[in-house]
């Protein structure tokens, strides 16, 4: 089956000597949802740049759905719909002629234009707005502005930079409900984020770009099983002053009331909450010290960065 | 793309750009009529009449056409210049670029928008200028073709000073000390036929000259210079400008990395 998007041996080397990308090869399946991540400066804005047309490449191919982005620009335009991290409309328009505008530029007709228009504000719960000027929008609603504003031509494959930087945690969980109903209607998705816990919800597939290079693709799944230590906190029921003898495992008082543990995926849970009963420890709650995947997200940065980016 | 599609991206542009310049005809569409309305005053009314004749005609009807072309002149470019430059400045250009909308169709569709612009500043001048002198038109074809060509010499002109322009000054700079002069010294006021030999030849160097003329030629039948020769002059622009601002296009100069 033709892939929602490959990328052979992409390379950028900006006007500056800078060398964003080193070459990098990337297969996105059909009906994917597919997480990007990578650290500031990594390279994903360029990326996705460059699928974008917003950015020229040094070298390399692009193919949406098969089409060369190099060759057949306007068929493999028309399959991509792009949101980008920075609000890119004109703030004087109205909400509704951003949208019939964008509609016009990809060939629809006024009439249709209008009538998708209307499906998609409705959809991400702007038709209210629809004869404000954006600016007048709340940050949250631009965001969703631009999403609509993306998906009015119907594309196949969804490019999301950042779509949920800045929004609250009650419009960030509407916009992965609504973008995992798209995702299940068929859209592909790319997302970039730096909030990892919505990456490991949402993506069954993962890339992690450092210093212009792929250093892990694979899926979520995979990538998880890898984490060998989880770190969690245990909030305790009593003050403790000194730690409690626990010698197979590494742990840390974050205060008289918080005991840090570091457990090994061979130790298990079971083996410490046993130590600790026997010590009259008693364990109120516990939860991870941070995301799973940020942990291993981390670690693999930090292994790249010591090997000199040779973690491919 | 297909024509359809192409005509469509094409008119999205074109009433964007429309839609732009009458949202704000209080910058845009008003200013150039007062501005007009009291150069007739000033240099037709009140000093035209101890001028007297110039080229045969009184001096509010010979400086009338070349009026109307100045507004078309600084409104067209003026309009791709700033709209051009603000998309730019707003990232909003990355609308188009992402889309399946070709350089020439982009340029194309700014450019019709300057020209839209441009028509429509000359034609309040030209009913402004019937309250001060009357116009009869001897060349209706010269009129029309020189006024779309001028314009849209203009707006390519203004489309190429937004492409390389970095700040708000940048898009000031060419109108105020490069289009104002030329306009001034390109025969609106006077005949070129009056000036001393040695800036009689400088001033046929300024294109906006052949302009001037040519249009003066289609409402009034008299002219500097020979018209064939202006029309294969603001031609012979209109292909280097064009071709020269779709290869900035093709390259990304200041809109793609």
């Amino acid at each position: 089956m033709t892939q929602a998007l490959q990328i052979d041996n992409l390379r950028k080397t900006y006007a500056n000597g800078f060398e964003a990308l080193k070459g990098i090869s990337l297969r996105v399946e059909q009906g994917d949802f597919f997480a990007l991540l990578g650290p500031n400066g990594a390279g994903k804005s360029t990326t996705l740049g460059i699928v974008s047309s917003l950015v020229n490449p040094t070298a390399g191919e692009v193919k949406i759905f098969g089409y060369d982005l190099a060759q057949q620009v306007t068929e493999a335009k028309l399959q991509l719909g792009v949101v980008p991290q920075e609000f890119n409309f004109n703030a004087f328009e109205k909400v509704e002629d951003i949208l019939i505008t964008q509609a016009g530029y990809y060939g629809l007709k006024r009439a249709e234009a209008k009538a998708r228009s209307e499906v998609y504000l409705k959809k991400l719960g702007l038709w209210d707005k629809r004869e404000q000027p954006a600016r007048r929008l709340s940050g949250g609603m631009k965001r969703r502005l631009m999403i609509a504003r993306a998906l009015v031509h119907q594309p196949k494959l969804l490019i999301l930079d950042e779509p949920t930087a800045g929004v609250d945690i009650e419009l960030r969980r509407s916009m992965w409900e609504f973008l995992c109903e798209l995702n299940a209607q068929g859209t592909t998705i790319i997302l970039t984020t730096h909030y990892l816990e919505e990456a490991e919800s949402l993506c069954r597939n993962i890339a992690i770009i450092d210093q212009g290079e792929i250093i892990e693709n694979t899926s979520m799944k995979r990538l998880l099983a890898q984490l060998n230590t989880e770190t969690f906190l245990l909030d305790l029921n009593q003050e403790l002053t000194q730690l409690p003898n626990l010698p197979d495992y590494r742990a840390s008082l974050i205060d008289p009331h918080c005991l840090q543990v570091e457990v090994a995926k061979q130790q298990g849970l079971n083996e410490l909450f046993a130590q600790l009963s026997q010590q009259g420890v008693q364990v109120v709650s516990m939860r991870n010290k941070a995301n799973r995947l940020e942990e291993l997200f981390v670690s693999l940065v930090e292994k790249n960065l010591q090997s000199g980016g040779r973690v491919a | 793309m297909n024509t359809s599609l192409i005509w469509t991206a094409f008119t999205t542009i074109l009433v964007k750009e429309i839609r732009r310049f009458t949202r704000i005809w209080v910058q845009t569409l008003l200013p150039p009529a007062i501005t007009m309305t009291l150069y007739f005053i000033i240099f037709g009314n009140l000093i035209g009449s101890r001028i007297g004749e110039m080229g045969g005609f009184g001096y509010m009807e010979y400086i009338a056409p070349g009026l109307i072309m100045m507004s078309v002149i600084t409104n067209s470019y003026g309009n791709v210049v700033s709209s051009f430059f603000g998309t730019k400045f707003q990232h909003h250009i990355e609308e188009l670029l992402v889309a399946p909308v070709p350089n020439w169709v982009i340029l194309a569709g700014f450019v019709a928008g300057g020209v839209a612009r441009g028509l429509a500043v000359g034609l309040i001048v030209t009913l402004l200028s019937l309250f001060f002198t009357s116009l009869q038109v001897q060349h209706l074809g010269i009129t029309v073709t020189t006024v779309l060509l001028t314009a849209i010499l203009f707006s390519l002109g203004g489309f190429i000073n937004a492409i390389y322009a970095n700040s708000f000054d940048d898009i000031s700079i060419v109108p105020t000390f490069i289009l104002t002069p030329l306009t001034y010294l390109g025969g609106v006021f006077y005949s070129i036929s009056l000036l001393p030999g040695f800036w009689h030849l400088v001033s046929q160097f300024n294109p906006i000259l052949y302009m001037v003329n040519s249009f003066r030629y289609g409402l009034l039948g008299v002219s500097d210079i020979h018209i064939g020769f202006a029309f294969a002059m603001i031609l012979g622009c209109i292909v280097i400008l064009a071709s020269y601002a779709l290869h900035l296009l093709k390259i990304g100069k200041g809109i793609r990395n």
